[in-house]
């Protein structure tokens, strides 16, 4: 399929071209908010400054990194094993109750440093098995992993709004949420850290769960890169017929990619909940799942560039905050187009520029170089 | 007949919540025969549910609004067929960006245009389509059960809920027995031969999934400018995907689609009945679970415990031409 297009070296493949995707994204937003009757460079500015200006800001944008750096591997190793999880919302919104009930059982006796092992493993054993029954009937039954993620994303909302309506919510209480976590249910925020960097934190509910956030971009990283499943996982999504024929059990794969993808997805609960409102909530989750989506495509699939996606993407949600507090115009809504537009351009279109740019490049080099060493090559 | 009666007011009401689904099931069915899949069905009639109810509160005119919605959609459709025929992307990417383009602009532009929060102004009765008595529904109504039927059931719906419902033996009819449809379904199934019988497998994908953005927009029009007066923001609320849903549950056959769509709608309006009322023997069924039923029913089908959904077998992949 790419046989048409000149090989390019990895710096304009994983830098150059994502980075114009990530722009003319960029522009069609501005341009929503031209036709909005607003100003783009306003609004630009008030999202840096929104977002890095002051340390609550900071706080706030590295929290909601985190929980886009959980949702971004989620959807980044089912990527490389040929498959779309569309299903983190649900796998997260799950896995919330991975993290509800150790806390609720150990917040008044442990301490937090015990609690965060058990809802640790609570929150991805929650998600893993949310993503099992998918990444089964994928492999056994045939049916597509995209279509089971999005009905397993409506019956999660089902199940959890039944749940904290009618199970989880304490008596006499008539907010659908459980009740408030003691002290062995909360994650310690990140302030001295950010004091050491001499800013000061503020309200910002930055949490120990970004440190968690970076060890699984690291655990994910060694997986995929540097162990036989991360071979067998890359095999599969290159060709699964290659890897059919090096035998290499493939509906093993696909389940196993699946449930990691889906624990990926579930500790993403853990930020939400036990490092900022020490109770569940309806409707934590808030889209995080889908974010993740576009982080991951962004990104290229890889903690690298997970990482930073991720980043930016904490930038738009807490400098769009801020835009939209001083331009009422221009809601939270935004961001939603944001994200639409970074999937389609970095996504659906990622080639589009590529012919452009593989020709302008060849112009460039061709131009440097003197004549006589092309002959060499 | 205390029951009877009961029953006719669900079953109008069931007529009365799948006529979107209908709609944007079969949108989905002309895409997805010609091998585009297509999730960004809610998308589409979000898009056009708000384009509608914006020009019909501009114009005062509900099929200038009818006009307005299916353009819209047919807008979202031929990104999503650049981006997947020509770009030859990936179709589920492009079908998740639609949808969240489509849910971020709505809400934007009608705070700009209108300031109502996100909704457009309520619609007039003369800006929206009014209901159509079918002839001598009033005379036989008293009839037992059968004008019961006839008045209450059959007649007293919006136009574009018989538009809906004749489009069924319609597409049936334009993709079983007419050559367009031949060749729609064919580039679904096999495009190489298509191309090998010197037919533009591109022209005819683009064709097929402007189809499904005109059935789309129907289906926006429908909520917008019949089902409530005028727009409401994220009002689609998960519809594409039953859509979807409904539209696997066929198994991708048309008047399977219709029986589907009818059978969730019949689900969903038993949920808003039964709400906080028990039923005989079973107790009270919480009204999450009817809402996850449609949902629950798919993958029980495509688990194949339910015969087996089997998709169109180029579906999904972008037609590479040889070179």
């Amino acid at each position: 399929m790419s046989a048409p297009y000149a090989k390019l070296p990895g710096w304009v493949d994983y830098g150059v071209i994502p980075l114009v995707n990530l722009i003319v994204a960029f522009l069609v937003a501005g341009l929503v908010v031209l036709l909005v009757g607003q100003s783009p460079i306003r609004a630009a500015s008030l999202l840096i400054e929104g977002a890095f200006g002051y340390g609550e800001g900071i706080g706030f944008t590295l929290f909601y990194a985190t929980n886009f750096i959980f949702t971004g591997l989620a959807v980044a190793i089912a990527f490389h094993c040929g498959l779309f999880n569309i299903g983190g919302e649900g796998q997260a919104y799950v896995a919330g109750l991975g993290v509800v009930l150790p806390c609720l059982w150990l917040d008044a006796t442990m301490p937090w440093y015990v609690t965060i092992i058990a809802v640790v493993f609570g929150s991805s054993l929650m998600g893993a098995l949310w993503a099992l029954i998918p990444g089964y009937l994928q492999a056994k039954r045939g049916s597509h992993v995209v279509i089971t993620t999005i009905m397993f994303n409506f019956i999660a909302s089902s199940l959890m709004v039944y749940l904290l309506v009618d199970v989880l919510k304490p008596a006499g209480s008539m907010a659908p949420e459980t009740r408030t976590f003691l002290e062995g249910g909360q994650l310690p925020k990140l302030g001295w850290l950010m004091n050491i960097l001499g800013l000061d934190i503020g309200g910002a509910p930055f949490n120990l769960s970004f440190f968690i956030a970076l060890i699984a971009s690291f655990i994910v990283w060694v997986v995929v890169w540097r162990t036989r499943l991360g071979y067998q996982i890359r095999t599969m999504g290159f060709s699964p017929t290659a890897a059919r024929y090096a035998g290499m059990k493939e509906a093993r794969i696909i389940v196993i990619t699946m449930m990691i993808s889906g624990a990926l997805a579930g500790m993403m609960a853990i930020n939400p909940i036990m490092g900022d409102q020490h109770r569940m909530q309806l409707d934590f989750v808030g889209g995080a799942g889908f974010v993740g989506i576009a982080v991951a495509l962004m990104g290229r699939s890889h903690p690298v560039g997970i990482i930073p996606a991720a980043i930016l993407f904490g930038v738009l949600y807490q400098g769009g905050a801020e835009i939209s507090f001083e331009m009422p115009e221009i809601s939270r809504d935004m961001i939603v187009i944001i994200q639409g537009l970074v999937i389609l351009f970095a996504g659906a279109m990622e080639h589009m520029f590529r012919p452009a740019i593989a020709r302008l490049f060849t112009t460039l080099t061709a131009a440097s170089k003197p004549p006589q060493t092309a002959e060499t090559e | 007949m205390e029951f009877f009666d009961t029953l006719i007011v669900l079953l109008q009401s069931t007529v009365r919540l799948s006529v979107p689904l209908i709609l944007a099931a079969l949108a989905g069915l002309m895409s997805e025969r010609a091998g585009i899949f297509d999730i960004g069905l809610e998308g589409k009639m979000l898009g056009a549910a708000f384009g509608g109810g914006a020009v019909a509160a501009v114009t005062q005119s509900a099929w200038l609004g009818l006009g307005a919605a299916v353009l819209v959609s047919v807008g979202l459709a031929l990104v999503h067929a650049f981006a997947s025929i020509t770009q030859r992307g990936n179709q589920i990417v492009s079908g998740v960006a639609i949808n969240f383009i489509a849910a971020g602009a709505t809400v934007i532009l009608g705070q700009a245009w209108f300031r109502q929060g996100g909704r457009t102004p309520p619609l007039s009765s003369d800006a929206r389509f009014t209901t159509v008595d079918l002839p001598f529904a009033e005379a036989v109504a008293d009839v037992p059960i059968l004008g019961s039927i006839y008045s209450n059931l059959l007649s007293g719906h919006y136009i574009l809920t018989y538009v809906a419902f004749l489009m069924v033996p319609f597409i049936w009819w334009v993709l079983f027995r007419t050559r367009f449809g031949l060749r729609l379904r064919a580039v679904g199934e096999n495009p190489g031969a298509v191309d090998t019988a010197g037919i533009s497998v591109i022209w005819m994908r683009y064709r097929a999934v402007i189809c499904c953005g005109i059935l789309c927009g129907v289906a926006g029009a429908y909520l917008s400018l019949c089902m409530t007066a005028g727009f409401v923001k994220g009002m689609t609320a998960g519809k594409g995907f039953i859509a979807l849903a409904a539209l696997i549950f066929a198994k991708w056959k048309p008047v399977n689609v219709m029986l589907a769509c009818l059978l969730f709608g019949f689900l969903d309006a038993a949920a808003i009945r039964m709400q906080g009322n028990s039923l005989p023997l079973i107790g009270e069924i919480p009204s999450q679970f009817m809402q996850a039923l449609p949902y629950i029913l798919t993958v029980i089908l495509l688990a194949g415990f339910i015969g087996k959904a089997i998709p169109p077998k180029a579906g999904g992949v972008p037609y590479v031409k040889e070179r």
